[in-house]
């Protein structure tokens, strides 16, 4: 990797001024995505400013109809906290199938929906379960942050202080990992909340995370399983590689939707 | 001490210092004034090199020095070798291009080598190899074969349409004959899947030059130190063996790609003498991807003829191989006399004929990979004989056993050259059937199909030819080395004893099994014995490992210096105990005198032998030190049945093994728990094959499968719990009785995974599949069905 300075924040304000300060700042999170980018010389920020000790980034906490989980909580913790699994259980079940326990155990949420990649998990639960992503400036709601491949709605400098997720009536997550990489190839997140049934998509399209309103309106107020796996998804813009054809891709959004459908019961 | 003998599941010695972070490996080692080297790669599969400007990196902050191909040019550095020389159909010997360690005027893959930056840390180096300037002029690719042979690309421009060889083996008339009989003929087209080996360990070096003697001294992560020694030191650097020293002390894992002499040795040894300090280069994974040479790469047309029971008759190959860019060390040995002569397997074919074209293209060289040519045969065999039982109606396990040579019919001549010595390919079969259930299938079919999923059992039997040896035949088949291998036990005066052996230990437990073979052998406790391999420094000679040779050729090396050590021993003994030597009697370590209780330990008879004050000296030497070379009669044969069963997720098109079962007659087991492993650890290797592993390259000779990110390796939620044996018929052709069991995994399980797999989905209408049989494929196929 190139040359870096590396800057570690106390607080929220310390991070957002540090980089901002900096020539070409960068936050690391858990540096799943961004060291491996560094250490192949694909990347060369000024400054690295790391999230790691700022503590009121970390948690998971419950408000009424909702849980908050800090923006640097890891997937491992996301996974084991007992609010996620007693109230989003498919949240947790999420967390816990990301790419594998080095990973889950320094990856993070904010991390991970930062970066916005095409095959990532939490985008599809981010848009499935209708979340707020909070951030040092203000409130963005998942629909309008999830904006193209690696693309996201935050401006530069913003920091992504935590994710807001209402609690659903019922929902699950289906994924079909890629064999090599155990990114999704197709992962789809089927949520019902207070009467509005959302599928979401990773993996399957190049531009990020989608809805599903064919597989939505399938799915109905009963999440009528067999009737996702009816739904025939076109494959126009969906990606196409050695591991999955725009066609097999397409097969899997119907299929994953109808096992998501059944897991949420 | 029964629990250390032969036969005994000793714990791995070695393990405690690899699980403990203590091992010594390449990348470990530093030495005082240490330089880093970063080896500029080309990122084109196919260029000229017009212009190499390293002036401004030369200038970069901590470099020392740069080189390219043209400096090593001047100092008349030579080609790399290819060790084995095969001749074509008219007689021709192969076309052998030159391989200069780094390019001179052209680069022919990815990865190729073009310039190397020396500097005082590792990113100075790789920071300055960014400024190096080049020129390429881009040329077409020769990716694929069909277009490698049409020879619009030429990889190397003095071989007329990237042809290397076009080899052949067997009676061509006699197997036409046979067709012209057939009541039947099954005919094939398959391919068996380029690999990317992946050790757990990158390959490093670490050179030093003594300016003080002109010794060098080259740590390398090789399978075999000495061979690289000779390579390098005779055909490429012109330094003779005296005054070169190869170590490769632990290296974590080969399975064949660190056989080869490879370009980064010979540069890194060679550059440590222009700047007069040592220099270490570690692979970066991404580098491993596109230099350590690939495996398998074949494409196979075969016909195979029946007659109206069911026997075959009569089998005709036509096999295409890549030889990518290059002729790495055995190469050429990999799709011919490791792959061509086996094509009987453990069936009376009585008339075979197989052509093998080899083909250069601008992709990384192919060579041999955990199995070498015997995968590839056996998974053409046993794909075609499945075939064959479909097409004909027989049961596949039935047709197996009318084609099956018998007990009684050893030694067995095949018409493809081979002899076998020994074996029982019924038994072994029989009992795998059992082991597997295999008569309960439709039962566990059924409870599949309930919960809409698709059930399949597939059989793979196969031989293999391990040892690769004797020297003789393997001469006069092309090889241009001996392939014996050679020992030396050294007693010390306490009784203690060093065994050198000139195989290579990278994971296989040498350490464990031949100190069990010593220990059992000289009657001395297990501890009693150090392994020491690795260093041409240390050990006499020796040929390294590959080709699951180290027990079948190495370990009777050790069993006769062994014995060479208690014939001496026996004398010493007589003297002191005033007997004839005829009448002392070794057992269980004590020497006695035979009727009498007049005796002596191994270590009062090792003190005598440094210490010879009562001592025949006019006879015989003082010292108890025996070296031993073994070169053996024949190639060692392991053979067995592999039973794999999966499940299908047909909307999905993910597979499951559910179950497999391997039979293997690996001949005398000298560590059942070691054998276990090997087994286990080949039997992964060959379901990722099947399932999973897969290179890929571009039309432009990109890899596209150049990372974790897209080369799928197997993992171990991707396996079942294996159901692991031996039936094992003593080993007939070395003194140990042994066979190898290596590669035998990696052999017998592709096959039985993909025969599975098609006779879950036959109902569907799926009658063929390619590996690696990933989801896609497995759906695309149910889909087009």
């Amino acid at each position: 990797m190139y040359d870096f300075k590396y800057q570690q924040a106390n607080s929220q304000d310390e991070a957002v001024s540090a980089q901002s300060s900096a020539e070409d700042g960068s936050f690391l999170a858990g540096g799943m995505t961004l060291i491996p980018t560094l250490k192949q010389r694909l990347a060369q920020p000024s400054d690295l400013v790391d999230l790691s000790a700022i503590n009121d980034l970390v948690g998971v906490s419950e408000e009424g109809d909702s849980v908050t989980i800090g923006s640097m909580t890891t997937h491992a913790s996301v996974a084991s906290s007992e609010i996620v699994n007693s109230k989003i259980p498919a949240l947790a079940a999420l967390a816990g199938n990301i790419g594998d326990p080095q990973v889950r155990n320094r990856g993070t949420i904010g991390g991970s929906i930062a970066n916005n990649d095409p095959a990532a998990d939490y985008p599809a639960g981010c848009v499935a379960l209708n979340a707020t992503i909070i951030t040092n400036t203000r409130k963005i709601s998942a629909d309008d942050f999830f904006t193209g491949l690696f693309e996201t709605a935050l401006e530069d400098g913003e920091l992504i202080t935590a994710v807001t997720f209402p609690i659903p009536d019922r929902a699950a997550y289906a994924k079909f990992p890629n064999p090599a990489s155990r990114y999704a190839i197709v992962g789809v997140m089927v949520a019902q909340t207070g009467g509005e049934t959302r599928a979401a998509v990773t993996g399957a399209s190049d531009s990020g995370v989608f809805r599903s309103t064919d597989i939505e309106n399938a799915l109905g107020d009963t999440l009528d399983a067999s009737a996702a796996k009816a739904v025939s998804i076109s494959s126009d813009g969906l990606n196409n590689d050695i591991h999955a054809s725009s066609e097999y891709r397409a097969h899997l959004v119907s299929i994953m939707a109808s096992r998501a459908a059944t897991a949420a019961g | 001490m029964t629990e250390t003998n032969i036969g005994a599941p000793v714990k791995r010695v070695e393990d405690k210092r690899f699980l403990t972070g203590r091992g010594r490996y390449t990348d470990d080692l530093n030495q005082p004034n240490q330089l880093y080297a970063s080896i500029l790669r080309s990122p084109h599969a196919h260029a000229n090199l017009k212009k190499v400007d390293v002036s401004q990196a030369k200038a970069a902050p901590g470099v020392i020095d740069i080189f390219t191909g043209s400096d090593m040019a001047a100092d008349e550095v030579g080609s790399l070798p290819c060790g084995w020389q095969i001749h074509s159909k008219d007689g021709s010997p192969m076309n052998e291009p030159g391989h200069p360690p780094m390019a001179v005027s052209k680069v022919r893959h990815v990865g190729d080598q073009v310039a190397i930056v020396i500097a005082e840390t590792k990113s100075q180096a790789r920071d300055a190899m960014e400024q190096i300037a080049v020129d390429y002029e881009v040329l077409p690719a020769a990716v694929n074969m069909d277009e490698a042979l049409s020879g619009k690309a030429l990889v190397h421009d003095d071989v007329p349409n990237n042809m290397c060889f076009d080899w052949e083996i067997g009676d061509k008339e006699a197997t036409e004959n046979s067709f012209s009989d057939a009541h039947k003929v099954v005919s094939i087209e398959l391919i068996n899947n380029r690999l990317i080996p992946n050790a757990m360990e990158p390959r490093a070096a670490v050179a030093q030059f003594d300016p003080s003697s002109g010794n060098y001294t080259l740590h390398t992560t090789t399978q075999n130190p000495h061979v690289i020694r000779l390579l390098m030191g005779a055909f490429v650097l012109q330094i003779p063996e005296h005054k070169l020293r190869i170590i490769s002390h632990d290296v974590g894992g080969g399975f064949g790609s660190k056989i080869f002499h490879y370009a980064e040795e010979a540069i890194l040894t060679w550059a440590s003498a222009k700047v007069s300090q040592p220099i270490k280069w570690t692979a970066e994974r991404s580098e491993s991807f596109v230099t350590d040479a690939h495996g398998r790469d074949h494409e196979t047309k075969a016909d195979l003829a029946l007659d109206k029971d069911g026997k075959f008759l009569g089998l005709r190959v036509s096999t295409k191989a890549n030889i990518g860019a290059y002729l790495s060390t055995f190469g050429s040995s990999v799709p011919t006399y490791l792959y061509g002569t086996l094509l009987a397997g453990v069936y009376k074919t009585p008339a075979i004929y197989c052509e093998v074209k080899t083909v250069f293209t601008n992709t990384v060289p192919v060579d041999a990979y955990r199995g070498a040519g015997r995968p590839e045969c056996t998974y053409l065999l046993e794909r075609l004989v499945d075939k064959a039982a479909k097409e004909t109606g027989i049961d596949p396990v039935e047709i197996r056993r009318i084609n099956m040579i018998q007990p009684d019919q050893f030694p067995y001549q095949t018409p493809v050259a081979l002899q076998y010595d020994v074996g029982d390919y019924p038994k072994a079969f029989e009992t795998a059937l059992k082991a597997s259930d295999y008569e309960g299938f439709s039962s566990r079919r059924e409870k599949s199909e309930g919960n809409g999923k698709k059930r399949g059992i597939g059989i793979s039997t196969y031989i293999e030819a391990c040892g690769i040896a004797p020297s003789a035949v393997a001469g006069a088949l092309g090889a241009r080395a001996g392939l014996y291998e050679s020992a030396q036990v050294r007693v010390h005066p306490t009784g203690s004893v060093t065994l050198y052996t000139g195989t290579h230990n990278h994971g296989q437990g040498h350490e464990t099994t031949f100190a069990q073979i010593v220990s059992d052998t000289l009657g001395i406790a297990f501890d009693q014995v150090e392994v020491s391999h690795g260093d041409t420094g240390e050990v006499q000679f020796g040929m390294g490992t590959y080709g699951s040779r180290s027990l079948a050729v190495g370990g009777p090396a050790v069993l006769k210096a062994c014995n060479k050590i208690i014939d001496k021993a026996k004398k010493i003994a007589a003297h002191i105990l005033e007997a004839s030597e005829a009448d002392i009697d070794f057992k269980d370590g004590v020497f006695s005198v035979s009727g009498t209780d007049r005796e002596l330990a191994f270590g009062e008879v090792s003190l005598a032998a440094y210490v010879p004050h009562n001592y025949p000296i006019e006879e015989l030497e003082p010292g108890l030190d025996e070296n031993a070379f073994y070169d053996p009669l024949n190639f060692s044969f392991p053979a067995g049945c592999h039973i794999c069963e999966v499940e299908i997720d047909p909307e999905t098109g993910e597979v499951e093994v559910t179950d497999f079962t391997a039979v293997d007659d690996i001949g005398r087991v000298i560590n059942p728990m070691i054998v276990e492993g090997q087994v286990q650890g080949g039997v992964a290797q060959g379901i990722g094959q099947a399932l999973m592993e897969g290179c890929v390259y571009d039309k432009e000779g990109q890899l596209l499968t150049g990372s974790y990110m897209d080369y799928t390796m197997p993992r171990a939620d991707n396996l079942p719990n294996l159901n692991v044996s031996t039936e094992s018929v003593l080993g007939a052709s070395n003194p140990l009785e042994v066979k190898g069991v290596g590669e035998v995994g990696s052999i017998g399980a592709p096959p039985a995974v993909i025969n599975a797999i098609l006779d879950a989905l036959s109902s569907l209408g799926v009658e063929d599949i390619s590996m690696p049989a990933s989801p896609s494929k497995v759906w695309q196929a149910i889909h087009n069905a």
